[in-house]
């Protein structure tokens, strides 16, 4: 590596730090806004005030907020996130790490297959450009943009479980209990509802793409050797414009975590959606920090690692535009 | 591609008889689809997406034929439907519908009556007797308020934040850079869970955290298209002039940057009907007894909606509506407005 290119990995990660410095502060600033006494929340009201000043002293709330904030923050970086206010009042990184694999399972079968659908899709569409297949393919996915995710996995249960059974609606099997194939079995009507967003968008652009790609001198030249359609759209075509599609499967990835927490709370999956919707349905403001903290953290380094990752695949967006 | 000239389309366009035809039959097979009760679900509902097919082919080609080649039906249609429901929205209060909150006003009314299309609840009841077209319209007025409230503020906040940093850079560019980064570093629904665990859920607070969202990406595009256009020459000349800067802004910038982060705006509010409905949806936005499309939606949850699918579908078919006549609408305004030379 050179001395610039090790410069720029210290800034960006300087960077990184501050932003998630601002994100900290943010997040724990929540306990601030939030109306009311917790102490009182959580033990009801009409008990002796010497009780709740002793909770509160438990729970370090007659501290100053900066104290506060120290403690708190020296706590999440030894990997201590607090505890649940709401009873059972279980360990709030317990249940964190509890609930972050199924979350990715969800997340990233749903990515590969909005991945496996979109790419012949945009093959076929992009083949056939302005041929019926490419027209219907294109109604289709401009009209499935505008489903939002919570009713698109109602309307597929409406389907595919309550006309047609093939899936189960709401038990979940974990991978580590070893039956892999039942876990799949659950995983894929909520994989597919996360998926169904994705597929359109990634499909529109590749389609974009490959029309370009298509008109180019190598195409008509391999076309002429006699390659066949799906050789050449496989093998010649697709590489040269996926870097639109790569982009936006980074730009994806705040989509990609909203919609999965929606399709947990519908599937009821034991996952970082069911965790933080729950925690904030019931004011438990401790659990939502830890949950919230966990997924941001978790979306900015996956972001900065896309985007540092760009400079070396493609050396004209080093230069820091504008 | 099994030809290299382009596809041309037959130069003699179909008669307008023939086509009001397809038109017609269309509509038929829709109204046919969606009333039938001989046939099972999915069947009516691919005879109803046939009709509307053939509804929208037919109709497109009428239009073509009568108003020359640019007549895009789709987009005609989404501005009609748009339209009227602002009108049903202006006028809720005085259109005799049913009840739509109130539980105790409709102990003798039928629950979970399906979608008639006539009579006094002519797109059914949900399960405590409500009119569901009420409900759906007065759950429009809340939806449309708040996700318009929230696009107009970030709009502005956002606007003039991208404009300051653009125009004087440095310090003040890299302080608001590190704050936009910042606001975009919680994935968009998560920063509005968090921020509904602590406010409470009236219209006021939705709207402005719903402009949280919107805040971001109209500081970037702001700034952007401001830095395209600081050194262009007649903001020198204003400058030679003896302009002072917020003049300069105000009258040489912001004119500038006004069509394109008018067109993002429009953009905008489909993705902030979908958060407003998700939120309610996970019942962190507005609360029951006040409908929203996200809180009917979700009632329809659990097992109600096995039996009674009209739950889910009726303001399904709102939302869905609407979203796609501001996502076509919106897509019209950013070919029409948007400058492409400028990068993001």
């Amino acid at each position: 590596m050179s001395a610039a290119a090790l410069r720029r990995l210290a800034l960006r990660v300087l960077e990184l730090a501050g932003v998630l410095c601002i994100v900290s502060v943010g997040v724990f600033s929540l306990v601030v806004l939030l109306p009311g006494d917790p102490a009182v929340d959580i033990l009801g009201p009409g008990r002796p005030p010497s009780e709740y000043a002793e909770l509160r002293h438990e729970l370090g709330l007659d501290q100053p907020l900066h104290t506060r904030y120290f403690d708190w923050l020296g706590g999440v970086l030894t990997g201590d996130l607090g505890r649940s206010v709401v009873p059972p009042q279980s360990e709030v990184s317990d249940r964190v790490v509890s609930a972050l694999p199924v979350s990715a399972e969800i997340a990233v079968l749903g990515l590969l297959i909005a991945l496996l659908i979109a790419v012949p899709l945009a093959m076929w569409s992009a083949y056939r450009e302005g041929g019926i297949a490419d027209r219907i393919i294109g109604a289709g996915t401009f009209a499935v943009l505008s489903v939002p995710s919570f009713l698109a996995g109602l309307l597929l249960v409406m389907v595919m479980v309550n006309s047609l059974g093939w899936f189960p609606r709401s038990e979940w099997v974990r991978i580590g209990d070893g039956d892999l194939l039942g876990n799949l079995h659950h995983a894929f009507l909520p994989a597919l509802t996360v998926a169904l967003v994705e597929l359109a968008m990634f499909a529109r652009v590749l389609r974009g793409d490959l029309i370009v790609t298509l008109r180019e001198d190598f195409i008509l030249a391999a076309r002429a050797k006699g390659m066949s359609p799906l050789r050449i759209l496989f093998t010649d075509a697709l590489r040269p414009s996926s870097f639109s599609l790569v982009t936006l499967l980074g730009l994806s990835l705040g989509r990609l975590i909203g919609s999965t927490v929606i399709v947990e709370y519908l599937f009821s999956l034991p996952g970082m959606g069911s965790l933080v919707v729950n925690a904030a349905n019931q004011g438990d403001y401790p659990m939502v920090q830890g949950a919230v903290l966990t997924i941001a953290v978790i979306y900015v380094v996956i972001n900065a690692g896309i985007d540092f990752s760009y400079g070396h695949l493609d050396p004209r967006t080093r230069r820091v535009h504008v | 591609m099994s030809e290299i000239a382009p596809r041309t389309r037959s130069a003699l366009a179909p008669p307008v008889l023939v086509t009001t035809t397809l038109a017609v039959t269309g509509l038929v097979l829709l109204v046919f689809g969606a009333t039938t009760s001989v046939l099972i679900a999915p069947a009516k509902a691919g005879i109803a997406l046939l009709g509307i097919g053939l509804f929208l082919s037919g109709a497109s080609r009428v239009g073509k034929a009568l108003a020359g080649p640019g007549f895009d039906i789709v987009f005609w249609a989404s501005a009609v439907w748009l339209v009227l429901l602002a009108l049903a929205i202006a006028f809720v209060g005085w259109l005799p519908l049913g009840e739509d909150r109130d539980v105790a006003a409709t102990v003798t009314e039928p629950v979970f009556a399906t979608p008639t299309f006539t009579g006094p609840h002519p797109l059914g009841t949900n399960g405590s007797g409500l009119d569901l077209l009420a409900r759906s319209l007065y759950g429009a007025r809340s939806s449309l308020l708040i996700s318009l409230t929230a696009v107009v503020v970030g709009t502005v906040v956002g606007g003039l934040v991208g404009i300051v940093a653009g125009y004087f850079q440095k310090a003040v560019d890299r302080m608001v850079g590190i704050a936009t980064n910042a606001l975009l570093a919680v994935p968009p629904l998560i920063l509005l869970i968090a921020l509904a665990t602590v406010l409470e859920p009236r219209l006021r607070n939705v709207a402005l955290s719903l402009s949280l969202l919107t805040v971001p990406g109209m500081v970037r595009l702001s700034r952007a298209t401001t830095v395209a256009y600081a050194n262009r020459e007649f903001v020198t000349a204003a400058r030679a002039m003896g302009a002072k800067r917020s003049r300069i802004m105000a009258r040489e910038l912001l004119p500038n940057v006004l069509l394109p982060i008018t067109s993002l705006a429009v953009v905008m509010i489909s993705v902030l009907i979908v958060a407003e409905a998700s939120l309610s949806f996970l019942g962190l936005g507005i609360q029951p007894p006040e409908p929203t499309w996200g809180n009917m939606i979700a009632e329809g949850e659990g097992d109600v909606f096995e039996a009674h699918p009209h739950i889910v579908l009726v303001p399904g078919a709102f939302l869905f509506l609407t979203v796609f006549a501001f996502n076509i609408v919106g897509e019209k305004a950013r070919q029409r407005w948007d400058s492409r030379s400028v990068k993001l």
